[in-house]
């Protein structure tokens, strides 16, 4: 491992701390089952991206500490977003190549897995819980995708070239 | 597009991808299952809960310093407005006061008279309520003691209205709590009225809970004020809990439909107050306790 890999983590762990807190923000009551799923979208950028040093150990780890922050069954997002990484890391190069319309849809198919991976999980664990808060943040998630993915092509292409 | 690297050298391998998903996927199966059918893995979760808290804090500061600037400028009139409200409700509260010391000394009394244990007063703190949101699929709140203050699962939450609902789970700083109406939240109750003891759920709405257990001839009323009974051992007695708002007999069905509004503004509270009380307040009377038939369902 070189410095500059060392040196290149560092912002993409900050993102993912952003994403996080992002998670806890609180929101307005109707608004509460649109947040995006921050964290599988930031995941999903840097597992397209740099699939080498950010794939499903890192997805497992933000997981497990995503349940422990939101107080879900120990596991639930671990596995999910595991789930979804790997699919990512396993697709990133076709991915990297699409346009972003394409891009875009790939990602909506991407959240409804996730989505319904949590789904599956409330069901066997016996968590009954409003639909809306299934297909909400597949939705906001798949509009907020541009946004986060520019954003983020932004911090990598400064940790790449602004040395 | 510009690969990374480190990546650009041979991006199609992924080393031992498949087998790494594979061992993952079955650690989270094994602590899903760990913690919900065992609840073993409450330090885990607390270490982990330690890393976290600092986040919780971040995001809720914002909010923290908003107040704090809020009341920092809060201008004279609004002050000596708030001023005469609180010392007008001071006065009535402290006449009540009066004739509640009066009747407490009458209950210890007759409760003498009858032979049964004292009542101990239960010890009360305020905490409040982090401007983090918890568990979506469920009514969950954060608030700011955890067990550095001695806050245990299971404890009780009340504010000045009525009961909120109960702690969960307890980090070092933090705790969960989950409210009332959440739908896999029970809590026996009492009519104040008569004694008349049920159970009442959660539905998932802020501003209702439902009696499922109330049968058709029950002596239960629109308007009846539903205290907390002590039975299940997880709320003291005697706090209210709910207005019943609507009952309707249904008379082929075996239980009337009845429904209540909570006495607190679940949604709408900041400060909360947490109840210890003692555990000589569990054990009731040995009339009641052949009645418990139904714990609150906490999971």
């Amino acid at each position: 491992m070189t410095r500059a890999d060392r040196a290149g983590r560092l912002p993409v762990i900050l993102t993912i701390i952003l994403s996080l807190m992002l998670m806890v923000m609180p929101l307005p009551d109707w608004a509460m089952p649109f947040r995006p799923d921050w964290v599988a979208l930031t995941l999903i950028y840097w597992a397209m991206m740099l699939p080498r040093t950010w794939s499903v150990g890192t997805a497992w780890l933000i997981g497990i500490i995503l349940d422990v922050a939101q107080g879900t069954i120990l596991g639930q997002h671990a596995l999910a977003l595991c789930f979804i990484v790997f699919i990512t890391v396993r697709f990133h190069l076709l991915m990297r190549v699409f346009p972003m319309q394409q891009l875009t849809a790939t990602v909506f198919a991407i959240l409804a897995l996730y989505q319904f991976v949590l789904f599956w999980i409330n069901g066997v664990a016996g968590v009954d819980a409003p639909l809306v808060n299934y297909w909400g943040p597949v939705i906001s998630g798949t509009l907020f995708w541009p946004f986060v993915s520019l954003l983020l092509s932004g911090v990598r292409l400064r940790v790449q070239h602004g040395r | 597009m510009v690969a990374s690297r480190t990546d650009s050298s041979n991006p199609a391998r992924i080393p031992a991808l498949g087998v790494r998903l594979i061992v993952l996927l079955f650690a989270s199966m094994i602590l899903m299952v760990l913690d919900h059918r065992q609840n073993h893995l409450g330090a885990v979760r607390q270490a982990i809960g330690a890393a976290v808290y600092p986040l919780q804090v971040i995001v809720d500061a914002p909010f923290r310093l908003w107040e704090w600037v809020r009341d920092g400028t809060a201008d004279r009139n609004q002050l000596q407005l708030e001023l005469s409200r609180l010392q007008a409700e001071r006065l009535l509260t402290n006449a009540r006061l009066q004739r509640m010391t009066a009747l407490e000394a009458e209950n210890a009394r007759l409760r003498d008279l009858l032979e049964a244990r004292a009542q101990v007063r239960d010890e009360v703190r305020v905490a409040e309520i982090m401007a983090v949101d918890a568990n979506p699929y469920r009514h969950n709140i954060v608030i700011d003691i955890g067990e550095n203050e001695g806050a245990y699962d299971g404890q009780a939450i009340v504010d000045v209205t009525g009961v909120i609902g109960q702690i969960i789970e307890t980090g070092l700083m933090t705790s969960q709590a989950m409210l009332i109406s959440d739908p896999s939240h029970s809590l026996p109750v009492e009519v104040n009225r008569n004694g008349f003891r049920t159970i009442a759920n959660g539905t998932g709405e802020f501003g209702r809970l439902v009696l499922p257990f109330v049968t058709n001839n029950a002596d239960i009323r629109p308007g009846d004020l539903l205290v907390t009974s002590g039975l299940g051992g997880a709320f003291p007695a005697g706090y209210p809990v709910a207005v019943v708002e609507t009952v309707n007999r249904i008379p082929q069905e075996p239980f009337a439909d009845v429904t209540a509004t909570p006495a607190a503004a679940l949604d709408q509270v900041r400060e909360v107050m947490l109840i210890w009380s003692s555990p000589k307040l569990r054990d009731k009377t040995p009339g009641d306790e052949e009645r418990v038939d139904e714990e609150p369902n906490d999971d």
